[in-house]
């Protein structure tokens, strides 16, 4: 029976994607997969064939018996046929190391994992030990993908080099960030690759137990990664050597700090810690450990097949391989483009993504999250680096990038942020704890135009106060998303005085 | 539709007691609790203490600070509806405002018929295919007016 391909990434099934293959069951064998991360094509099918996958999209349950009709079993001619994904301009463009294998395999079947390349990266760390394996990892530059881009080689020596009697792996993937969802089309659509990652890690740290911390909002991916657990468990991936327990959050997006997750790990309330003691020397029951990103690990099992010299080869400056940038919101071609850090976000908006999903001109553009900054057009030569968007006042964050059309209200989003901050502080430090609320007064204030210039001044006094005062991201970054509205937006802040 | 138990200490002890064994226990008993009562029980908190070896104000504090743990049960339905940046930016502000016109809620609660909790969600991954929603786990994407009101009619 001709195989075809049906996603059930959570985002696919928010679009049917279930409906589709239960129309399509009795005509193939229907595989389900991760998405392609082409999204304004979900659900996409595909239908293998002699000349190669050949996929259909966006398939609706009522489209199938039409789709039958036309020959889809053998790729027939059809208005919804896209043709081979890989020749799909917006999968033709990236460089897919990460993302290889998500929306091709079949998440839950180790074997298929195996056939396209899986456990290879583990195998080669095994047989060239923990120090040759950190050594590696160092020369590809690969830098944290949770935001913060630390070296992820030292992070890696310096647990292994720590005295303790228990190591631990902690994946975050506590992928809290609006705009961003590389961590769940992971656990639903390549899930070895986060074991296999994790593995490679504990080899290298000396750790023997890894946990995987991923967040309440995401019930289809904790059940694909459970399920994958259990598969790896009984194929002998995981063992007495090295094994891994899943642990799910509860709606703190402060957990998605590293040491916050930490304590919520530990049972308790997930309140920041005071650093240092680094993680890597005191972190996961006072015992030396690696916090990673899910990204970050799932990246590890590709350096060490492909070689570091070639992962090192692609990017820019100090921003090293490629990075799954998620192209979201008022986005015409929402979807996961990965590629060597470099690209500009004016190709991101409007080359790949094709500008507005709605056809109103960009206005702004989030980038990294609820603590990143709203960037103008006229900074769309900003390129996709660590360092380009620190200098200007941004960060890349987790790599989401968040699209507004004109109807967009600045300081409406300013608002917004504080009044995030104020409802996601861990309360364990004053700038952020006190800040955000009298941050959020101080934007309402001006929003219903009393005093503007001295409450703008005060504004940014109490932005700087929170930037240097916090101690950590939360509190620390809020500052990005506000001042850069108020830098670049300055007009939305003065409407009410205008129209008074 | 999601249904929960009634509260029984019997069954409460347990869900404590399976879980305890494990290092750093608390959460993982809280959302076994919270899968089968609905919600974290006042009288399970003296429970959870004792077992995990924390004071009564401990538990409490912890309960608390997780937003997505409940003090009381849910209504019938539960509907998880972002609320965050990429799906603002595709109108979710306007689709929240018109759930809770209908529903008569503000942004957090239950129907006073018991039919629909309302929860907001800070991103559920859906960015890419915003407004988005979780309607009794189901994940619902590109919601418009008509569309959210087409999902709650059939719950009715």
């Amino acid at each position: 029976m001709t195989r075809i391909f049906v996603p059930r990434d959570t985002a696919a099934l928010a679009l049917g994607s279930d409906r589709v293959a239960t129309a399509l069951a009795g005509s193939a064998r229907i595989v389900r997969t991760g998405s392609r991360g082409l999204f304004w094509l979900e659900p996409m099918i595909e239908v293998e064939t002699p000349q190669g996958r050949i996929a259909y999209g966006p398939v609706t349950a009522s489209d199938v018996p039409d789709l039958l009709a036309a020959g889809l079993l053998d790729g027939g001619p059809h208005p919804l046929r896209l043709g081979r994904p890989e020749d799909l301009p917006f999968l033709a463009r990236q460089t897919r190391l990460t993302f290889a294998r998500c929306g091709i395999i079949d998440p839950l079947s180790l074997d298929d994992y195996r056939d396209h390349g899986g456990l290879a990266g583990l195998a080669r760390a095994r047989s060239i030990g923990p120090a040759a394996t950190i050594d590696m990892v160092l020369k590809s530059g690969l830098r944290g993908r949770g935001g913060a881009g630390f070296p992820t080689g030292i992070k890696w020596k310096t647990v292994a080099e720590a005295p303790g009697e228990r190591k631990f792996v902690v994946c975050n993937a506590d992928e809290g960030d609006s705009g961003t969802y590389g961590d769940r089309m992971l656990m639903e659509g390549d899930p070895f690759s986060v074991i296999e990652g994790m593995a490679i890690t504990g080899l290298a740290a000396g750790a023997a137990k890894g946990y995987v911390y991923t967040r309440s909002e995401y019930p289809h991916a904790i059940a694909t990664f459970d399920a994958a657990l259990a598969i790896a468990r009984q194929a002998g991936v995981l063992g007495p050597d090295f094994d891994i327990e899943q642990r799910v959050g509860a709606g703190a997006y402060v957990c998605g700090e590293e040491t916050a997750l930490l304590e919520s790990l530990e049972g308790r309330r997930g309140q920041v810690r005071a650093k240092p003691p680094l993680p890597a020397h005191k972190g996961l029951f006072a015992s030396p450990t690696v916090v990673n990103n899910l990204i970050t690990l799932a990246t590890v099992p590709a350096i060490l097949t492909g070689g570091a010299e070639a992962y090192q080869a692609l990017g820019m400056g100090r921003s090293r391989g490629t990075m799954p940038i998620q192209l979201a919101g008022n986005i015409r071609y929402a979807g996961l483009f990965e590629a060597g850090f470099g690209v500009t976000l004016g190709e991101l908006v409007h080359d790949i993504g094709g500008g507005t999903l709605s056809g109103r001109p960009v206005r702004a553009v989030q980038v990294g999250g609820p603590l990143g900054a709203y960037f103008p057009p006229a900074l769309f030569d900003t390129p996709f680096d660590y360092e380009a968007f620190a200098a200007r006042d941004g960060l890349i964050g987790h790599g989401g990038v968040v699209v507004f059309d004109d109807t967009v209200d600045m300081a409406r989003q300013a608002r917004f942020a504080m009044e995030f901050c104020a409802a996601e502080s861990c309360g364990k430090c004053t700038p952020c704890r006190i800040g955000s609320v009298r941050g959020l007064e101080t934007v309402d204030k001006i929003l219903a135009g009393h005093n503007v210039d001295s409450n703008l001044d005060l504004l940014r006094d109490l932005c700087h106060t929170m930037k240097f005062g916090s101690l950590c991201a939360l509190g620390g970054f809020i500052p990005y998303p506000v001042m850069s509205a108020l830098e670049h937006f300055p007009d939305d802040f003065r409407r009410t005085m205008k129209e008074a | 539709m999601a249904t929960y138990e009634t509260w029984n200490p019997i069954k409460a002890q347990q869900i404590i007691a399976a879980k305890t064994g494990l290092e750093g226990a608390t959460l993982p008993i809280l959302h076994d609790l919270q899968g089968t009562f609905g919600c974290i029980p006042l009288d399970a908190v003296p429970m959870v203490a004792s077992a995990l070896n924390l004071s009564r104000a401990e538990v409490h504090g912890i309960v608390t600070f997780y937003h997505e743990f409940r003090r009381t049960p849910p209504g019938r339905h539960i509907l998880r509806l972002c609320r965050a940046e990429a799906c603002q930016s595709l109108g979710a502000d306007a689709v929240g405002a018109h759930v809770n016109t209908r529903l008569h809620l503000d942004g957090h609660g239950t129907t006073a018929d018991g039919s629909v909790t309302l929860e907001p969600v800070f991103c559920l991954g859906l960015c890419a295919v915003g407004p988005a929603a979780l309607l009794d786990g189901q994940p619902l994407g590109r919601l418009s007016v008509a569309r959210i009101d087409a999902e709650l009619e059939r719950l009715a």
